[in-house]
């Protein structure tokens, strides 16, 4: 299991980001657990094969060591070194909030800025604002983001209270045995932990027993990575037999494992008892953050402890990126930078002109006075130079003009993403209602990109598809049975097990073949019904289900739950037991009447005991709740067990022998006292029985060779009633056909072929199984060297994989299962909406050409009237080929229909459209060579891509084709791990919380629930945000500019000294208090169109792909505007007051207000819908401003002392308030109704539409719908 | 034996516990539907626009040309050179010059010395002062902004500090019509708010002018700061570096073609910076001064819009079209783009 491998042998600091590689999907269960490997060393497959490999090549030295000394945290950690298992998520504490945050703060490089200008106006000689003013801006977005931190600290803090406090049973060290609830922040490494079930595990402990005789325990890791399956861990045999010393401290057990580090899926450490060494692995150590689940109990020894564990090593942030819109801003604040420099040279050349002209008048003229006479002696007074005066007013004019580059613009985008996530968050339109799962901002910095996106990438299964596997059809030896129907609601025709008074059904309902079900009822007498028992046993028995029981309001009906790690083996096993198969375990209550239940007491812990003695003697025991039964042979077993009182130790002491015993007498004939465990999946090999009907019959599954990618197949061998034993093997049709045997029923292979190709072009996985029966002679040799294989020290998963080839040939086929993998609902019409806004949508899916093909036209991506181009390609010539021909084949299309273009007017979408359909294996030989180029050149010409067969790195790979070549902006939508690298390759990445987990949630920008959410998305959301934040940008540039300029033209009346006339505070204020809401506001909730409009016409999400609200032109524009805006602002002003007494101060107050208004009537203007928070903003934020400068001129200590009282009584304060107005708005008025009106554009148009235009009775614009017309895939008919 | 189970119903979903709904609850607020009005520039509402403010602002500039029409200003330059000339103190600085009223000036007539080239409004000058020590006597030695004028060459503080006070405008005028003198007043000419909170009635003038270099007036040491009206004046420094001050008021009226003798003492020293001294009678009208530059703004801006809005009906008559027609969004139109 290349999974296994690659978790063993890579490096174990690997970090989560790169997570283990899902075999992907092809058609079974990549199964960690494997069956029938030695019971002394609990069986993980190549996985703990792997680990142990590892361990003992890589002899873990003592220095690099932890180690634990199990029971006895004192030795263990003697210096109290290591660390509790108090666990800090928060990041601050009381005394470090302060340092930490700001320096958090600080790396942001925009504030490093302003903190060097602030320090700058710290000098004397160059304090322009008072140190107060000039640090205020600064400080107050310091405070904003640090308030903001502090509340998340403090619920973090909060959180990890409540964790902390929370209590476990520990050990008592003192010896005597008993385990005594302790906090968990008190838990320290080498105690001795019992965890019981359905508990959280308090830290990263190694097993050493658990509540199932075999070492069993099942956790629930959905914390740690979000799969909700259950994973198996083990203890070990020799911590089992010997727990009792261990607790009571006679035996010295140590662990030396490995020190820290975040590697999830691997572990490495060897356990020393008794002075023999055992190597752990994965599989035995079970983590923080999980649940123990259908285990009564598990005692385990702690190793790492609170932020050593490994959850919290992994507990890292999303990764941050940066928006388009964002790096464009950067461009612009670049421009402006060289506007500033440009600017201050200007003012500092012109002053050390205006100084050396004035040379001479300098000394005497009464405002400059450059001597000071006071001293007596002429020193200079605050003059040191001419160099040194521009260097001077350089600086100052920096200091002056800074808010060139707007500081507040950093914080109003935080806030207006943060609204608009609010916004996203709480659209119920996002919510989904089977998941009960909303949208998910996980990163915050990208919202605008999605309003940008123009090539979609996604995956298929889970993301296109539910990923709820249904089992639709199957062909037995040729023939095909699709005729299901579906189950009756009341479910008379469902097979149930009772057990006693109650009834345990599937979970899950499967459509049944009436015929197929006669036919099965017939079973015995007919050749055709025993092949059809054969093909269920097949399903039912070949593959790695945990069944579990749940419970329902009624407590007669039980609900049989088939837990698994693939999808497609839950819909088989499901199937088999629809048709009467019932796969392990709890068919024992079918097993007779004669059942009683015995509750027995072991170590504190309640079993509850179905036992039931057979016609043959045999006794049946069937734990409950954790659905492990045991069976002993007579009754004798039984009776030794309860009259010891100690049943558990007894158990695991004579296990090795019992499946020994059974080995050999594979038939089971009562050997003795036998305690036998079934464990459910894969511990002893008489583990499993089965019902058929009618009647019931036991099989005992001998062995299990579990999934490998090389094989593309699973086999299991079985012992049956009639003594028989037999192979039953499933796999990829690719794979099982090559292992048939050829000679006999040809046809009926021929058949099925026919059939799975059916299957497969609506859309079905196909399985193929095959079966052989094993002569004595072959089960006796494959048994040897079964043996031998499963107990080899030194590369054993290649030696299984051997065994496994050697007996999986010379097949008899039994016939072949197609399961529909659901398209997820809305699924066509999202990928409708998608490409009619541009978006280009490539499927890359790991399934077979035929499913993806099927799938493609089941979700209308591709139409019947495309032309295909298909490249499948072994080796690097031929893909060369392909590619070639493939660019010859579009350039003609592109060039027919560009001539049909410019024939046939009026139809210009007249384009041939084209269809690329490539595999993986093409893909090896194309990806990073530079056949790219050629891949790149034809795919971009296709309408779309279906990528098949692909691995996740090739997902990447695909990303990053396009993401190298173009500036277009990418999304990546998946739901599994096998996404993962894709969604962090692409620009935007969106995980769906679905069945498969959340590694591709943890790894993406955004998660939701469904894949037609994207269309409310990007062309809703992501519309909205892009048009908001890019009317932002602009706007904070154009607000700040025109202030700027104001007080340039100023700085050229005042000898350019940089004096300025509005006061220092309304400068400081003007960018944080007087307009920074109503940008914020705007930005938050302001609409062009209405969500209506905008899915309506999916094609206005062009204006975010073609940049059109935020580009160069605009910018420039924007400029040029804000420069004749501060024309008008100063000039007016300066004319109309030029001949008059007015002072400094006034002048400045009536600046600042013509200022503060006019940029706020500039916003208004360019408000698309006023509701009463808009009018509540702006109108407010004017009189803030007014109420701020009339505070700020009634401070006696102000030079503008009482200012605004004596301006605001002049008439012509008012008339020239009012013409700055006019004047400045004038060109943007006109150029706004000119450009509304006469320069079409599909958002005007819409808006105007919104309003005037009457939206029912309009269809014009609908794009006819594909004619595919099989839209459910489901069936054959 | 074939159990079949006579359950139910398929109740899938009860086994598993009822969870919490995360369904975001609907309000108009998050769902972002709140109710709202849309705007748009239609063409009947910019040529509205602009008709509007065409109709609004040519009377406004009129009315403001009119009001400014009648404020009189009788400018007078005053030119004299040669620094020494100024700087001693001993010779005459004694001129006259003789006015003509233009026309008819009602009392009261506002007579304003006029500097060009000084720049009040340098930050080395605005900067030098200190309001503390101006409010009160408690904060006579809170001269931190004002060096050089900070303290005398013995250390004692001067009362007003720094450059502004210092360099004290010291031209006087005084006014005859046929020699017989009229009156000027020189009271109420600073701001209430200024005398009353800013300069303090216990701060008396100290040290002030004694230094190597006189810059301007001296002070009477026994009058408080705030009965120091040309101070006052002064210390609103000037936001443009050509600047008015109120001198004083003429409470009578004029006469057109009077002759109005001005004898003017000649002390401020404005050749040190090349800078032109003016003295200016004018009355006021309801917009402040004589002005011309509001109203032809007005008219211009007026007259700009209302020929916008011709231009706007024009082309709305020339390239007419509906709003709000589906037909001309892009992938409705043409390929060719004609609509």
């Amino acid at each position: 299991m290349a999974d296994g491998e690659r978790t063993a042998f890579g490096d174990l600091l690997r970090p989560i980001a790169d997570p283990p590689v899902r075999p992907d999907l092809i058609s079974l269960s990549a199964s960690a657990t494997a069956a029938a490997s030695a019971a002394v060393d609990p069986p993980h497959g190549s996985r703990s094969e792997a680990d142990r490999l590892g361990a003992s090549l890589k002899e873990l030295a003592d220095a690099d060591a932890r180690i634990v000394f199990v029971g006895d945290p004192g030795r263990t950690d003697p210096g109290l070194a290591l660390p509790g298992n108090a666990v800090r998520t928060a990041k601050y504490s009381f005394l470090t909030f302060i340092p930490r945050n700001l320096f958090e703060q600080f790396r942001r490089l925009a504030y490093v800025y302003f903190l060097a200008i602030a320090v700058l106006n710290q000098l004397p000689q160059l304090a322009v604002f008072g140190r107060g003013a000039s640090v205020l801006p600064l400080a107050f977005v310091l405070l904003v983001t640090a308030v903001k931190d502090a509340y998340e600290d403090w619920r973090r803090h909060r959180s990890d209270l409540v964790e902390n406090g929370r209590a476990a049973p520990v050990l008592d060290p003192a010896g005597s045995g008993q385990f005594r609830p302790r906090r968990w922040k008190d838990l320290r490494v080498g105690e001795v932990i019992k965890v019981l079930a359905d508990e959280s595990i308090p830290c990263d402990m190694v097993l050493l027993a658990t509540s199932d005789p075999t070492g069993v325990a099942y956790v629930q890791t959905i914390n740690l990575d979000g799969e909700s399956n259950l994973k198996t861990r083990y203890a070990k045999q020799e911590t089992m037999s010997r727990l009792p010393s261990i607790t009571a401290g006679s035996v010295t057990t140590l662990i030396r494992c490995e020190t820290p580090n975040r590697n999830i899926y691997g572990f490495h450490a060897n356990l020393e008892v008794d002075g023999k060494r055992v190597s752990l692995g994965a599989s035995n150590i079970i983590l923080r953050g999980c649940e123990l689940k259908n285990t009564a109990w598990a005692i385990g020894v702690a190793v790492y402890t609170g932020n050593e564990t490994k959850v919290m090593l992994n507990s890292s942030g999303a990764t941050s990126k940066r928006s388009r819109l964002e790096t464009h801003m950067n461009r612009e604040t670049l421009l402006l930078s060289a506007i500033l420099i440009t600017l201050c040279s200007a003012v500092s050349i012109c002053n050390g002109i205006w100084l050396a002209i004035h040379r001479d008048e300098l000394e005497l003229s009464q405002y400059f006075r450059k001597r000071d006479y006071s001293g007596g002696d002429e020193k200079y007074y605050n003059y040191y130079g001419i160099a040194m005066q521009v260097f001077f007013i350089f600086l100052m004019a920096v200091i002056v003009f800074q808010i060139m580059i707007p500081i507040s613009l950093y914080i109003s985008m935080e806030l207006v993403r943060l609204g608009q996530a609010y916004f996203m968050i709480r659209d119920k339109n996002l919510y989904d209602e089977s998941s009960n799962s909303r949208f998910q901002c996980r990163a915050l910095n990208i919202n605008e990109d999605l309003g940008q996106i123009r090539y979609v990438f996604s995956d298929k299964t889970g993301t296109l598809t539910e990923n709820k596997m249904v089992f639709q059809c199957a062909s037995i030896r040729g023939i095909d049975y699709s005729e299901g129907k579906d189950p009756s609601p009341n479910g008379s025709d469902v097979y149930c097990v009772v057990v006693g008074d109650q009834f345990w059904r599937p979970k899950m309902l499967v459509k049944t073949d009436p015929k197929l079900v006669r036919l099965l009822r017939s079973e015995g007498e007919t050749q055709e019904g025993k092949h059809a028992r054969d093909f269920f046993l097949a399903l039912a028995a070949c593959n790695t289900i945990v069944p579990l029981i749940v419970g329902t309001p009624d407590p007669k009906q039980k609900l049989i739950d088939y837990q698994g790690e693939s999808p497609d083996e839950q819909a088989l096993v499901y199937a088999a037991a629809a048709y009467g198969i019932h796969s392990p375990l709890i068919v024992l209550g079918i097993l007779g009447g004669r059942c009683c239940q015995i509750k027995i007491k072991i170590r504190r812990a309640k079993y509850t005991y179905i036992c039931r003695i057979t016609d043959r003697g045999d006794c049946v025991l069937c734990m409950l709740g954790c659905a492990l039964p045991c069976q002993c042979s007579t009754s004798h077993g039984i009776g030794f067990a309860f009259k010891t009182q100690d049943f558990w130790p007894f158990l695991s002491h004579s296990y090795c022998l019992c499946y020994r015993l059974q080995l050999l007498s594979s038939t089971l004939t009562a050997s003795g006292f036998i305690a036998c465990c079934m464990s459910t999946l894969t511990h002893i090999y008489g583990r499993n029985i089965f019902t058929c009907t009618p009647g019931i019959c036991r099989f005992n599954v001998l062995g299990l060779h579990e999934f490998d990618s090389d094989r593309k197949r699973m086999s299991v061998i079985i012992g049956c009633p009639d003594r028989t034993v037999r192979l039953f093997v499933k796999g990829a049709d690719s794979s099982m056909f090559g292992v048939l045997e050829k000679s006999i029923d040809l046809d009926i292979i021929r058949a099925t072929e026919t059939n799975l190709h059916a299957y497969s072009s609506v859309g079905l996985r196909t399985l193929v199984v095959g079966m052989r029966e094993l002569s004595r002679n072959d089960f006796e040799e494959w048994q040897s060297t079964y043996e031998k294989a499963s107990t080899a020290l030194y590369g054993r998963g290649s030696l299984l994989r051997a065994v496994a080839s050697s007996v999986e040939n010379n097949l008899q086929i039994l016939g072949a299962s197609g399961i529909e993998d659901k398209l997820q609902q809305g699924v066509p019409e999202a990928i409708e909406s998608l490409r009619q806004a541009g978006i280009r949508v490539w499927v890359l899916t790991g399934d077979k050409q035929e499913t993806a093909i099927s799938i493609g036209y089941s979700c209308k991506l591709l139409t019947s009237e495309m032309t295909h181009i298909v490249i499948n390609s072994n080796s690097e010539a031929s893909c060369r080929k392909s590619l070639e021909d493939a660019i010859a084949i579009s350039s003609k299309f592109v060039t027919i229909s560009s001539r049909a273009q410019n024939t046939i007017t009026g139809s210009g979408s007249a384009r041939v459209p084209l269809a690329l359909i490539i595999d993986g294996t093409s893909l090896v030989h194309i990806l990073e060579t530079e056949l790219e180029e050629k891949l790149f050149k034809i795919a971009t010409v296709c309408d779309v891509v279906l990528c098949c067969r692909v691995a996740p790195l090739q997902k990447a790979g695909i990303v990053a084709l396009i993401k190298k070549r173009t500036e277009d902006m990418t999304l990546a939508i998946g739901d599994g791990a096998n996404d993962v690298s894709m969604i962090q390759m692409a620009d935007v990445g969106i995980g769906i919380s679905g069945q498969e987990g959340r590694q591709a949630v943890m790894a993406s920008d955004f998660a939701m629930g469904q894949f037609r959410f994207l269309v409310p998305l990007l062309l809703v959301h992501g519309h909205w945000n892009y048009q908001r934040i890019a009317y932002m940008i602009l706007y904070n540039f154009y607000r700040n500019a025109v202030f700027v300029f104001i007080m340039f033209w100023y700085v050229l009346y005042t000898a350019y000294t940089l004096t300025t006339a509005i006061t220092e505070w309304s400068s400081v204020l003007y960018s944080v208090l007087y307009s920074a809401l109503p940008t914020v506001v705007v930005g938050i909730l302001d609409k062009d169109l209405s969500r209506r409009t905008l899915l309506e016409y999916p094609k206005l999400y062009g204006n975010g792909q073609r940049e059109e609200s935020y580009n160069l032109k605009l910018f420039i524009l924007t400029m040029m505007d804000a420069i004749w805006q501060s024309l008008v602002v100063f000039f007016i002003p300066y004319m109309a007051y030029r001949d008059t007494t007015v002072d400094g101060s006034s002048l400045g107050d009536l600046w600042t207000l013509a200022v503060v208004t006019l940029v706020n009537i500039h916003l208004a203007m360019d408000v698309f819908r006023w509701n009463w928070i808009t009018h509540l903003s702006i109108w407010g934020s004017i009189a803030v401003a007014v109420m701020c400068v009339i505070l700020i001129d009634s401070m006696w200590f102000l030079p503008g002392y009482w200012a605004i009282y004596h301006i605001m009584k002049t008439g012509l304060f008012w008339l020239c308030l009012l013409g700055i107005f006019a004047a400045g708005m004038i060109p943007r008025f006109t150029m706004k109704a000119l450009a509304e009106y006469f320069m079409l554009n599909d958002i005007q148009i819409s808006r105007e539409l919104e309003k005037f235009g009457n939206f029912n009775d309009f269809t014009g614009t609908e794009i006819s719908m594909s004619t595919f017309s099989q839209t459910h895939p489901g069936f054959i008919r | 034996m074939n159990p079949r189970g006579d359950s139910t119903s398929g109740s899938d979903g009860a086994a598993e516990p009822k969870r919490k709904s995360k369904k975001p609850r609907y309000s108009r607020f998050t769902q972002q539907e709140l109710p709202a009005c849309k705007p748009l520039l239609t063409p009947a509402i910019v040529v509205t626009t602009f008709a509007f403010i065409g109709i609004i602002f040519i009377p406004i500039g009129l009315l403001s040309l009119s009001a400014s029409g009648q404020a009189n200003c009788i400018p007078e330059q005053l030119q004299n050179d040669k620094v020494a000339f100024i700087q001693s103190s001993t010779t005459n600085k004694t001129c006259s010059r003789t006015l003509t009223v233009p026309k008819n000036m009602e009392g009261p007539v506002h007579i304003y010395y006029e500097l060009d080239n000084f720049y009040q409004n340098h930050r080395r000058y605005v900067k030098s002062r200190s309001d503390k020590q101006l409010r009160s006597k408690a904060s006579e030695t809170e001269t931190t902004n004002c060096a050089p004028e900070a303290t005398t060459s013995d250390g004692s503080v001067i009362v007003p500090c720094g450059l502004i006070a210092w360099s004290l405008f010291n031209d006087t005028y005084s006014f005859a019509v046929n020699s017989k003198i009229i009156e000027v007043n020189k009271k109420n000419i600073a701001w209430l708010s200024d005398k009353e909170h800013k300069f303090g009635s216990d701060v008396y003038p100290k040290n002030f002018q004694m230094g190597g270099l006189i810059g301007g007036a001296k002070l009477n040491a026994s009058i408080p700061l705030s009965e120091q009206e040309d101070l006052i004046v002064w210390m609103r420094t000037a936001a443009l570096p050509r600047f008015r001050k109120l001198y004083g008021r003429i409470e009578t009226d004029l006469a057109a073609n009077e002759q109005i003798t001005v004898t003017i003492q000649n002390n401020y020293n404005t050749y040190s910076f090349e800078g032109k001294k003016n003295l200016v009678l004018s009355t006021t009208s309801w917009i402040g001064g004589k002005n011309d530059f509001l109203g032809t703004a007005y008219l211009t801006v007026g007259s700009l819009c209302l020929f916008l809005a011709m231009g706007f009906i024009i082309l709305y008559l020339l390239k007419p079209r509906t709003l709000g027609d589906p037909s001309y969004l892009s992938w409705n139109r043409n390929p060719d783009g004609h609509y």
